[in-house]
């Protein structure tokens, strides 16, 4: 069964969405499971979780498909939608010698390099001008770089962005525009987006919502004319760090997904079914490392 | 013919662009006399707009791909903007995610009339802090080439600080070594030349002085060619360019301190900002300061 998307005039096939919600639904049940280690404190660094925020990753991770990744502090999604993996995540969370930093990185700093994915160190949009670098000393790797609203305000970054638009470097970049820096909204930190100050100097731009299949065609469509900068409006659930929660979250995506499927004739029993495997299998891998103290 | 010291980073810096797959980045490298002509008319030369802070991070970035960067700053004060990345991302890159980032940071000093607050800074003391970084300070060509070899053999962010003052330098710098020495003086980077002047100055009037070249400061060299001589002289004294307080000088000395129980004093610039104006300079001390200190060390210990 194929879906039609008005915005765009592509058509998608059935198995791209269900990929999409299953990878959604692996990082939603894999933060779940973090958040239940750190409560009850197996796991001792601080925790940026991804949960809210799902769609972009598992969204961007099916369309487009980078030599080189570098991400920001909140990177567990992005982490898992490319493949990277989960058992030496589990380890460095954990803070352990197994894990994909030997738990130096922790949470913000995890990186496969199987996937081509390189750790972050904590400054904040600090990858931005790295990903530039890579690109520039790779010659014809893509990139893709994924950073936060915060981070775009970084004086570095818009910066290291326009050397990447002047040199015409392979990269995506990609805003998580969660609307927050730490708990402080974006409209009281500046008055300017920067898909704006960057189609001033010749990136195309686009500012959209996190809705699977608008990322898709947007990545589709851009991914041809690299750089380029997707903008991507998200609801993070969880604190900046931490998994506490200020009140309910204004959205959910994966229900809101969910509830697109439906629409479209995918069953629920197909739709529990991947909700149910993905919970399992987070559930036994948290449960297998564990064990392991 | 020899070469010079601004020749022979050209020539080094130009068998990396042409053979080795290296890139040089920096801003306005093939303006005004390509760097004091230590930048190759070649290939593979990247001109950087003005971004202090992004830089180093493109630096780093084409380091961890495995493109060997050589990345210029032309004026060390410039290294407040230019080294967030290097610090947090290039220096710590090997030991947090096993990935290294050799960036080659020439970073240049200057010292001449009305160079003023912002470009006349000596800053090598504080990448000697930071984990993860070799730190020298080469003022002759042998030097240089030593260290080109020692960066391209390893795997380490490496600072390089160099001295306009030295590119015309031909001559290698050897020790100076007597059996009978009152005293050692340790000279860093450009200070090297005003401690040689000074040394030779004192010998004259009789003061026997030792006159050792630190080319490395970190890691430190605290072989016995470095500590015999002070051994035997029982009196030492390190001189840089960079501010005395907190600095090079004085880190050293406590390290050769440390290592023989023997009294090292530290002379470098004065903890106060530069000016413009000449009464406000502040910078290598100068020949005359090192012979006074010289004396009084000789006379306190007397």
């Amino acid at each position: 069964m194929e879906y039609y998307n008005l915005l765009k005039g592509e058509s998608f096939n059935q198995k791209v969405m269900l990929d999409i919600f299953e990878k959604m639904c692996s990082i939603r049940n894999f933060e779940k499971q973090v958040k239940k280690a750190y409560d009850e404190q197996d796991i001792l660094c601080p925790v940026y979780l991804s949960i809210g925020q799902e769609a972009i990753s598992a969204s961007v991770s099916s369309s487009f498909n980078p030599n080189l990744i570098f991400t920001q502090h909140r990177a567990h999604s992005t982490y898992i939608a490319f493949g990277g993996n989960k058992d030496k995540l589990v380890e460095e969370l954990l803070g352990r010698d197994g894990g994909c930093t030997k738990g130096k990185g922790g949470s913000p700093g995890v990186q496969d390099f199987e996937i081509g994915m390189f750790g972050h160190h904590g400054l904040i949009g600090e990858n931005v001008p790295l990903a530039v670098g890579a690109a520039l000393g790779a010659k014809n790797k893509s990139v893709l770089c994924v950073f936060g609203d915060g981070a775009a305000e970084e004086d570095y970054v818009f910066t290291a962005m326009a050397f990447a638009a002047t040199n015409k470097l392979p990269i995506l970049f990609i805003c998580e525009d969660n609307d927050l820096s730490i708990l402080t909204k974006k409209s009281e930190r500046r008055n300017w987006e920067l898909t704006d100050a960057l189609r001033a100097v010749g990136m195309p731009c686009e500012d959209i919502c996190d809705d699977p299949e608008l990322i898709i065609s947007t990545v589709n469509n851009l991914k041809t004319n690299l750089p380029a900068f997707i903008n991507c409006r998200t609801c993070r659930h969880r604190w900046h760090v931490g998994t506490g929660q200020d009140g309910s979250p204004h959205e959910d995506r994966l229900e809101i997904f969910e509830e697109g499927l439906l629409k479209r004739g995918i069953s629920q029993s197909e739709i529990f079914k991947i909700q149910e495997k993905t919970k399992i299998e987070m559930e036994e891998l948290w449960k297998k490392h564990l064990q392991k103290q | 013919m020899e070469k010079t010291l601004a020749e022979t980073i050209r020539e080094l810096t130009r068998k990396h662009l042409e053979n080795n797959n290296g890139i040089i980045l920096g801003q306005c490298l093939s303006a005004v006399g390509w760097v004091n002509n230590t930048v190759p008319d070649t290939k593979n030369i990247v001109e950087l707009p003005m971004t202090d802070v992004a830089g180093g991070g493109i630096a780093t970035g084409c380091a961890i791909v495995g493109r060997r960067p050589i990345f210029v700053v032309r004026f060390q004060d410039f290294m407040f903007l230019n080294s967030s990345m290097l610090i947090n991302y290039s220096a710590k890159s090997k030991d947090i995610f096993g990935v290294s980032s050799p960036v080659f940071i020439r970073a240049l000093a200057t010292e001449k009339k009305g160079t003023g607050p912002v470009h006349s800074g000596i800053t090598h003391s504080i990448f000697m802090h930071v984990p993860g970084f070799k730190v020298c300070s080469p003022m002759t060509p042998g030097e240089y080439e030593e260290v080109w070899k020692n960066y391209l053999a390893g795997e380490d962010p490496m600072f390089v600080s160099e001295h306009r003052h030295s590119f015309n330098q031909v001559e290698e710098m050897p020790n100076v070594i007597h059996q009978d020495a009152q005293i050692t003086v340790y000279g860093i980077g450009y200070s090297r030349f005003k401690v040689k002047e000074a040394t030779d100055v004192l010998t004259r009037e009789g003061i026997k002085c030792n006159f050792i070249n630190i080319l490395w400061l970190k890691p430190l060299d605290l072989s016995e060619r470095i500590l015999n001589p002070l051994k035997q002289s029982k009196l030492g004294l390190v001189v840089d360019s960079g501010f005395e307080i907190s600095g090079a000088s004085q880190s050293v000395a406590y390290e050769l301190m440390k290592q023989t129980k023997i009294y090292v004093e530290a002379l470098g610039a004065g903890d106060r900002s530069v000016g413009t104006a000449e009464r406000y300079e502040n910078g290598t001390p100068t020949t005359k300061k090192i012979v006074e200190k010289v004396r009084e060390l000789i006379l306190l210990r007397s």
